[in-house]
This record gives structure tokens, sequence and C-alpha cells, in this order.
């Protein structure tokens, strides 16, 4: 088993924590990874990206090289196209349909997700509306990676563990939302 | 303690998830620490709040406190290590420019208990203002050197390091990149800590007395002791020489450097490969690599250090040198797997493999363009710099050339749009002394903002000097009680800024303190207007606690 994902958004989505849980089922897994991620002024409202590396053999190197990525999991669809030459060629986006603008110069929105679309493999749609509906606005980032859980060589209960372990000290009721948001967007993904 | 031994990693340890900045604080602890001093700054933050946060530590009741700077720290270390226990400081590169003094002369004296001087460096830049390399420190000092090449190196070279120390009687530099210190990966660590040194003191108490007489007896000790930190480095676990197949190229890769090197061979490496984690260098392994191989290629990340050494003035080494000086590998930035790789098939062309299959990106590649744009970061909504700022650029527009001396931290950020608000950005504390240059030279107004923490660090002896001197210039101290850029350490200026300026001899009736927010922005410009116009030294405390640190205390409470 081998998984080299890019996890992309703007500093304080919660990017991060889907890192963290993906790395809580992988110990358990017995799975090798590796995990680099960005800190300091990028997390003032920039562009943050992480790469995270699972496999089942030993891996060299903590970053990920260009055009091997197999996913692309984005909490912004222009930080998806943004970090698109790592993508392999039968790789996947898994990517929020909605834009964080925090800059004058956002572009059209409606050309990002037509390029988007026109790439082989995307699942792409509207995070936050699943996670308002099926758990809160906050849980956006579990939806996301409820939606890119079926390219992952992970089972969806060993996954369900890492958020367990993850949320479990701040509350059972924070685990229980953060689990419906996954499978909310577990659900939608694969209904698409 | 240690005998060279690698580290076992059978059933007995603990698999744990670690940054490496985390691996080498646990790696210390686990060693026997007793105390860890430290001044925040990217991306070494995360090694003293993992001391913390860790349970053994706080039972210990192992030093975890922050340090004013980076000096003091180096020095709180070297006493407790005078005092025969094992403690550690850790800093980001530039701090070490500032640890400097005490680091260098660390060297003269020697450790008593072991010491690690953990150095984080930031290629790339992603949070620093240069790209400057530490390895060049610890030669200059004399010290031995670790360079981690993962978390697990990160983790067993604390203890290793512990040990070398005390064998050598010298503090030891361990050199972090961004890459590794914020990069997570299973670590194998041993159940429990294991025991603190007791109080003991140095052999040789004159070598702690750095008078000139001393001094030249220890300097030509140091210089002696250069053989056996080289025969350290032959003899080290962290070093190895392996064979290849082809003889055609032979690669010197250190650090990181040797992951990116052995990425781009899945089935394994076929040329020989010398893998550097300790210096000083090991000449005999260097040696037995350059008879065996044509042209030896050097994989380091940051500066040519090990190429420079290698090429000499006259690049006249025994083999062709390939690297960095040479146009193989980019002169600037951090390296990857990509840029290594670039590196490999310009020197073997057979390496090349073009895939069959056409990058996911190619077919939208034109678009891209302008259809990603760069976010840089900014300041918070709700951050008090922000009011600072628009109250400061408003003042500002009253005058003809008006010159604003910024220093490091989240206000550096007002540089950018909408603010556009600082002239110069150059290193903690400079904003002051700056300012105060810029006003001898006849500049007016001449104002310096600088932060809480930053004031602490390395702003209070410049202010003295501007006391002194009654400079007309002004200064803004925007308080935030916290260290904000690096996620909000403890600040060592919170509740005592006044106190600290009105004890440097600020003159009362021009040291200000107001609230930094929307509804007082018209205030704060007329007070920063109305010392503008005072023919000498005025210092405005702007205060508003920083929204993260904010949030975080309404969440507790």
């Amino acid at each position: 088993m081998k998984c080299d994902i890019i996890l992309a958004g703007v500093g304080g989505q919660g990017i991060l924590s889907i890192a963290t849980i993906l790395g809580a089922a992988a110990l358990r897994e017995n799975l090798h990874l590796k995990q680099a991620e960005v800190h300091g002024m990028s997390q003032r409202g920039g562009d943050v990206m992480s790469c995270l590396r699972l496999s089942s053999d030993p891996i060299a190197s903590d970053l990920i090289p260009t055009g091997k990525a197999d996913l692309i999991v984005a909490l912004e669809p222009m930080e998806a196209l943004r970090h698109i030459g790592w993508l392999s060629p039968a790789g996947r986006v898994v990517t929020s349909t909605v834009p964080f603008v925090n800059i004058p110069t956002y572009p059209d929105t409606a050309r990002i997700l037509d390029t988007l679309g026109k790439l082989p493999n995307v699942t792409a749609f509207d995070m936050e509306q699943v996670a308002k509906e099926k758990a809160t606005l906050r849980a956006s980032n579990m939806v996301l990676l409820g939606a890119a859980s079926p390219y992952i060589d992970l089972s969806p209960e060993k996954i369900e563990a890492g958020i367990q372990a993850v949320f479990g000290p701040k509350g059972e009721k924070m685990v229980e939302t953060n689990i419906a948001a996954f499978r909310a967007g577990r659900e939608t993904a694969l209904s698409l | 303690m240690n005998e060279n031994k690698p580290t076992d990693h059978s059933a007995s340890k603990v698999m744990k998830l670690l940054l490496g900045d985390e691996a080498l604080a646990l790696g210390a602890i686990n060693a026997g620490l007793s105390g860890a001093y430290a001044y925040p700054g990217t991306p070494s933050t995360e090694i003293l709040e993992f001391v913390q946060a860790n349970p053994t530590a706080r039972e210990r009741g192992l030093h975890s406190h922050w340090s004013s700077n980076e000096k003091t720290a180096v020095e709180e270390a070297l006493g407790m290590s005078f005092c025969g226990k094992r403690s550690m400081v850790s800093m980001k590169h530039v701090g070490l420019n500032v640890a400097a003094d005490a680091f260098v002369n660390s060297a003269m004296t020697g450790a008593n208990g072991g010491m690690l001087v953990i150095s984080a460096d930031d290629p790339s830049m992603h949070s620093s203002q240069n790209e400057q390399d530490s390895r060049f420190y610890a030669r200059f000092a004399m010290t031995p050197c670790l360079e981690p090449s993962n978390q697990q190196e990160a983790y067993d070279m604390a203890a290793y390091g512990f040990g070398l120390s005390e064998r050598l009687r010298i503090p030891v530099m361990v050199r972090l990149v961004t890459r590794l210190s914020h990069s997570r990966a299973q670590v194998a660590t041993e159940p429990e800590a294991a025991a603190e040194n007791t109080l003991s003191y140095p052999q040789n108490p004159r070598q702690w007395v750095l008078m000139p007489g001393n001094s030249r007896v220890r300097y030509r000790e140091l210089i002696a002791d250069r053989e056996k930190m080289e025969q350290e480095s032959v003899e080290s676990p962290f070093n190895r020489l392996s064979q290849g197949s082809d003889n055609s190229l032979g690669i010197i890769a250190s650090g990181i450097a040797y992951n990116y090197v052995m990425e781009c061979f899945p089935q394994g490496c076929p040329f020989p490969v010398l893998k550097i984690s300790q210096y000083p260098l090991p000449k005999k392994l260097i040696s037995e690599l350059f008879a065996k191989v044509d042209r030896v290629m050097v994989a380091e990340e940051g500066q040519p250090v090990i190429e420079e050494m290698l090429r000499g003035l006259l690049d006249t080494p025994s083999r062709p040198v390939l690297g960095k000086l040479d146009g193989h590998l980019p002169r600037t930035g951090e390296l990857s797997p990509d840029s290594v790789m670039e590196a490999l098939v310009k020197a073997v062309p057979s390496l090349r493999t073009d895939s069959v299959e056409a990058p996911a990106a190619s077919s939208v590649q034109a678009e891209l363009k302008d259809l990603v744009v760069a976010r840089p970061p900014a300041l918070c909504q709700g951050c008090g710099h922000r009011d600072v700022y628009a109250a400061l650029t408003a003042a500002m527009k009253m005058y003809e050339a008006p010159k604003v001396f910024g220093d490091i931290g989240c206000y550096t950020l007002g540089w950018l749009s909408p603010f556009n608000a600082i002239d110069t950005c150059l290193d903690m504390g400079a904003s002051i002394t700056m300012a105060k240059g810029a006003a001898d030279a006849g500049q007016h107004p001449s104002v310096a903002i600088i932060g809480d923490s930053t004031f602490t660090h390395s702003g209070m002896t410049g202010l003295l000097d501007a006391v002194n001197e009654g400079t007309p210039m002004t200064v803004i101290i925007s308080d935030n009680l916290t260290t904000g850029m690096t996620g909000g350490q403890d600040s060592q200026g919170t509740g005592k800024l006044e106190q600290i300026c009105l004890g440097l001899g600020v003159d009362p009736a021009h040291l200000h303190t107001i609230d930094s927010l929307p509804k007082t922005v018209e205030e704060m410009k007329s007070l920063f207007l109305s010392e503008f116009e005072h023919k000498g030294l005025s210092v405005i405390v702007a205060r508003r606690e920083c929204i993260q640190t904010a949030r975080r205390h309404a969440k507790k409470a």
C-alpha cells in the first residue's frame, strides 16, 4: 500500500487536523507515515500545504515528488489548482467548491471550477453546505476527509477511530459531530 | 555512556508520531535532561513547547520557561551544564546570531553536563529573513555538529549528543531544517526517562574563566581536540559509507538531503553514498569515497558548506565535484526530491525515465497562470496591530517623507497592502536603533514600531541609547501581550513595559499607553502626531491582546 496525499487550504481552515487523524489511523495500522506541514508566517491567512505519505514500506522523503501524488485534498478550489502539478496521471482531486476569498485578486470562481472539471478524476462539491446540514459548519474539514476516504486505502472504521482518538479529549459531542460530518462527506462523494 | 552503537529499536520501544522538533525534545527528556531553554522562532518553537507539555518533564520540574532572547537562553543552559546537568537550548537559525557571543565562547569554556545547542535553519525562508546555515557556526566555534536526516535520528541524537558532549566536554550543535522540524513520522522511543545527572562541577575550573591567560591554554586544547572530534565522526553510527554497483558517480548526502537522494532510487541506489550526519567532516570516509569513484555529487540542505570545503579556494579536488556551485543543484531555496533527481539526471543522463503517461496537470496547464494567484499571509481580523497601522498611516500622511522602521513579528505584515506602513525590517530590535540612526541623520519624523516580545528580546538596550541622547524619535510598542507570530508563547515583558521604559529613563511626560481598537484610531492618530512634534524621545505603548490568544483564553474560561 502506498498513498501520497497533498492537503491544501488556507491557514486556519483545519487542514492539519485531517493529517493528524489520518496519522492516528495509520499508526494503528502499523503503516509508515511522513507528514510535512507548514507553521509560522504562512498560517496567517496565507495558503498552506501539507504532504502526507502513507506506505506499507519505509518512506524516504518527507516531500512528495511532483507528478507523483495520488490525491490532492483541498478545502478550497483555487488551492486545489495551486498544487495540481503534484498530481500523478491517475491521481484524483477531492475539493470543496466554496471559494475562500480573502484577497482582492481572487479569480473568477466559475472558471476555477470549470478548469478543475477538465481533470480526469475529480470529486468536487459544496462541503460547507453538507457540513451545515449534517453537522456544523466548523466540521467542513471532516466532510472533506469523508469525501477523500474512498480513495485512501484505510477502512472508514479505522479513520473514524482516528477521529475518536483526536477529538476524544474534547468530549463525546465533538466526536459525534465530526463522525457525522465524515460519514456525510463519504456518502456524498460515493453518490456523485 | 553511549558506546556509538546504533540504537536498538526492539519491542520494548514505544512508537509515537512526532515532529522532528518533538522527537528531539522527547529524546532529550528520555536521556535525563534537566533544563530546556529557548526563545520562540519558526521552525524551532515546538521543541520547548513539547517539553512544557510533557508529563515526565512536568513531574520532574524540568526548566522549560521561555527566555528573553537566544543569548540569555544559551547562557542559562551553559550555567546548568556548568553544574553537571544535561541542558539544551533551542532557537531558529537567526537566533543563533543573537546568541553567537555565548555560543562561540561556550566552545572555549567547554561543557560539564552534556549540552545541546539546537539551531533550526529555514532554507526557502518560509518564515525568516535569510537562509544562513548553522553548520558554519559549528565550524567557526569548533564544536561538533549533528544533523539528523529523519525523526528517528533526531530522537536518537539527543542521547547520543549528550554522550558526545560529555565525552568531549564541549557543547554539541544539533542542526535542524524546516522540513525535518515540521514533519511527522513514527519514532521508536524509550518507555521511561533516564535519571538526571547529579550536581557536579567542572574538572578544569580555569577553563571557565576566559581571561587571556586561560583562553590561550584552552584554545590550543580546543584545536588539538579537533582530531578526537573527527575520529568520533568517522566512528559515528550516523555517518555511513554504503557501497554501490556503479562507481562512475559517488554521492555525499547530508541531513535531510539523504532522504531526497534515496527517494530517487526506490530500488536502491546504484552509486556509493556517503551519508553525513555528524561534523567535523569524517575525512577518512570522504577519502575512501573519492578513491573509489570518478566524480562526486554533494547534496546538502542549505548553503554549500561541504561542497566548498571539498572544492577549496582553487577548486582542485582530486575528483570533479558536482553540486550547488556549478549549477547541478539550485543555489537558493530548499532541496526537493525533484531538484535532486534533476541534478542526478544532469550528471548521469541514462537515469532519465520519461513517463509514458502525461501528468494530470498537462490538460489544464495553460489555464493555470491567471487562475492561481498569490495568497499572502495577512494580519488577523480583530488584531490590534491593524488599528495601530490605520492610525499610523493616517498620521504619516501629514508629512512629506515620513519613515517607519519596522521589526520582526506579525506586524512585519504591515509592509503589505493595504497598510504599506513600514520601510525596513532587519532583525530583532532594529526598529528602535535604525530609527535612532535615521534621527541622528536628520530624519523627521523617525518612527520605530516594535512588538512587546521583540522589545524585551532586543529593543531595550537600543532604547537606552536613545534615552541617553534624547534622540528626537517616536517608539511605538504594539503590545499584544504575547509572542504572536510563533503561535502565542508567553512574552517576557507582559505587564512590565511601562516600568521598563521608565526604568531606562524615558521621560514620563512622553510615555503614553493607549488601547489599540477601531474606536481609538482617531485618538491614536492625534497622539502620534503630537509626539512626532516632540523634540525628544517618545514611547507609546498601544495595547490590545492578540485575537488568537484572546480566543484561547475565552475558550478556557
